[in-house]
């Protein structure tokens, strides 16, 4: 029997397969029969992992018919980005250099979501090493947003987003080092987050930029968020970075509701030009239904945050040429026929496997690092990070949540901005401080600009997740949005 | 700062990318294009401000000096393009 998954949460499949309404099998294979009816039109997937959900939803009735405590997540059919290595996968980051790898390990993020009883349906579409807004750049062709198959569904964990938002999958993970879940989580009206630097192992991750990557969550609902975060999160001895900072049970403290909460409108990153004034009428309206419930509302500027982008796009580059030196056509990964000794082999493997974008960035990035250039671009966007964070620890001083619209824009065309990498990278210019500062933010949908979702973007303090998703309840309740996509809506499974 | 044609060509190098002539006449335009955006954080004056290098805070982050099992070699190699005795195998290796 099939169930449809655009209106099942994570919580009720769990209670539903412990209760005996359905099984984990039912849910898989209600996932599978959504891929197959949508995935023509929407292309949220690199891999279908059939084989692979059919025995998670069959360890997870294992343990319902033995009558067992089922884990938090159990029976739910995820996806992950298809930057995140699973083993009988293959991991492609959607290039040519990787059309082929087979995973030999387990990221350490998905591995927990399985353990936690999670149903692996696929991997889904990116752009090319994640370097992009709008999933346009990957070598398997673009995802197409499922609120409108003629728009982009953000990016770069465009397939993710598309993929819960579709309802192919009731929750999935993706990774964000300027917005590359924030934003795509706006562009189709789910609830996407970003954890604080350090909360989520990036140990089996495809690395992009390792100062600034973080893992985490796509869901329908903020509650699906919080039980993700909850599961994900944690020291792990595979990542150095990742910190041993204890949770609290999130799906329990975001009911604590916002009274006396102070929320701070961040008023000059609102001004901006290229913001659409229907997006940020929205957003408004947004802080108003927050002042209905008690919070207390004031205004912000963030002046250094108007250099995040140049900043993040010396950064990002600089770090992603080193992390991309290792795709060399040596150890896996293409390689290039008939080279003549290993430096032949070296260009022309790389030139061949990578495509448009990841060579811009490489050599953005190598440029930036290069001798007589370091200290004007790599060392200066260095000092700027510092700023930036100092605005930021200015601003949580007086305020506990920070607020902007999470996309300047709804969706645009596909094709509208692909030839303009200038105009595709301002699309991240309210989550890119996040990043830099290694800050926890939030993305919830707030509404509808000409039929198309806009997501509100709520950033918090470090480790403060706990008070973001007590604010994203909170709105997400009173708001009382339906985000079903028409294409969701009208399918009959 | 503008690129000229000539430093598309030596970061290319350096990056090991092997590029053709058309790539890189469309590189020196896009990246100029980028730089005029970048270049904005030249203008600020950021005498005294230290630079951050990442954003967690924490530092030297070490484990007990001790052997853990590791990927089998059968494993390892299981992408590898070419291979050889238990071995990736490579073209020639300079002149």
């Amino acid at each position: 029997m099939t169930h449809d998954l655009s209106t099942l949460t994570a919580g009720r499949i769990r209670d539903g397969i412990a209760a005996g309404d359905f099984t984990a099998t039912d849910m898989a294979e209600s996932a599978l029969a959504r891929i197959a009816a949508l995935e023509g039109d929407v292309h949220a997937f690199n891999e279908v992992t059939a084989g692979l959900a059919l025995d998670a939803a069959a360890r997870v009735d294992d343990l319902a018919a033995a009558g067992e405590p089922l884990p938090p997540l159990a029976g739910v059919p995820v996806a992950f980005k298809d930057n995140m290595n699973l083993r009988g996968t293959n991991t492609s980051c959607s290039s040519l250099i990787l059309e082929s790898y087979s995973s030999v390990y387990d990221c350490t993020a998905v591995r927990r979501m399985l353990d936690a009883g999670a149903v692996p349906v696929g991997k889904c579409n990116m752009d090319e090493f994640a370097f992009g807004s709008s999933t346009e750049n990957s070598a398997f062709g673009p995802t197409h947003n499922p609120w409108d198959l003629d728009r982009v569904p953000g990016g770069s964990s465009g397939g993710s987003a598309a993929a819960v938002s579709a309802g192919m999958a009731v929750l999935a993970l993706g990774s964000d080092t300027g917005g590359s879940i924030r934003q795509p989580g706006a562009l189709t009206g789910t609830v996407a987050m970003k954890p604080t630097y350090g909360r989520v192992s990036r140990y089996g991750v495809v690395a992009f930029a390792s100062s600034l990557d973080q893992i985490g969550p796509f869901s329908k609902t903020v509650e699906e968020c919080a039980l993700t975060l909850n599961v994900i999160c944690g020291k792990d001895p595979m990542d150095a970075t990742s910190v041993d900072m204890p949770m609290q049970d999130l799906a329990a403290t975001m009911r604590d509701g916002v009274e006396g909460l102070r929320v701070g409108v961040v008023r000059d990153l609102m001004a901006l030009e290229g913001c659409d004034p229907r997006v940020r009428a929205c957003t408004m309206d947004a802080v108003e239904v927050l002042a209905g419930l008690g919070a207390e509302v004031g205004e912000v500027d963030l002046p250094s945050c108007m250099y995040g982008m140049p900043a993040y796009y010396i950064i990002g580059p600089a770090e992603a040429s080193s992390n991309l030196a290792r795709f060399d056509g040596i150890r896996y990964g293409h390689r290039a026929e008939g080279a003549e000794d290993v430096m032949d082999l070296y260009l022309r493997s790389r030139a061949e496997g990578f495509g448009p974008e990841s060579i811009r960035r490489i050599m953005l990035g190598t440029y930036a690092l290069s001798a007589g250039y370091y200290d004007a671009y790599y060392g200066q966007a260095q000092k700027v990070r510092t700023l930036i964070i100092r605005d930021f620890e200015k601003a949580f001083c007086d305020y506990d949540v920070l607020v902007t619209p999470t996309s300047p824009t709804v969706a645009f065309k596909i094709g509208e901005k692909s030839s303009d990498p200038v105009s595709m990278y301002l699309s991240d210019v309210y989550t890119i401080p996040v990043n830099l500062a290694g800050i926890p933010a939030v993305s919830v949908p707030c509404g509808l600009v000409d039929g198309l979702p806009v997501g509100l973007h709520l950033m918090g303090r470090h480790f403060d997740e706990a008070t973001l998703m007590r604010t994203a309840y909170s709105y997400e309740k009173a708001a009382a949005l339906d985000m079903r996509p028409p294409l969701a809506s009208a399918l009959g499974v | 700062m503008a690129i000229s044609e000539e430093q598309v060509r030596h970061v290319a190098t350096l990056a090991r990318l092997g590029l053709r002539d058309e790539q890189v006449a469309e590189l020196q335009v896009e990246l100029n294009d980028i730089l005029v955006q970048i270049d904005r954080i030249q203008a600020l004056d950021l005498t005294g401000v230290e630079p951050t290098t990442h954003a967690a805070a924490i530092t030297n982050v070490t484990r007990p000096d001790v052997v853990r099992p590791c990927l089998p070699r059968s494993e390892a190699l299981r992408n590898a393009p070419e291979q050889q005795d238990g071995a990736f195998l490579i073209p020639k290796f300079g002149g």
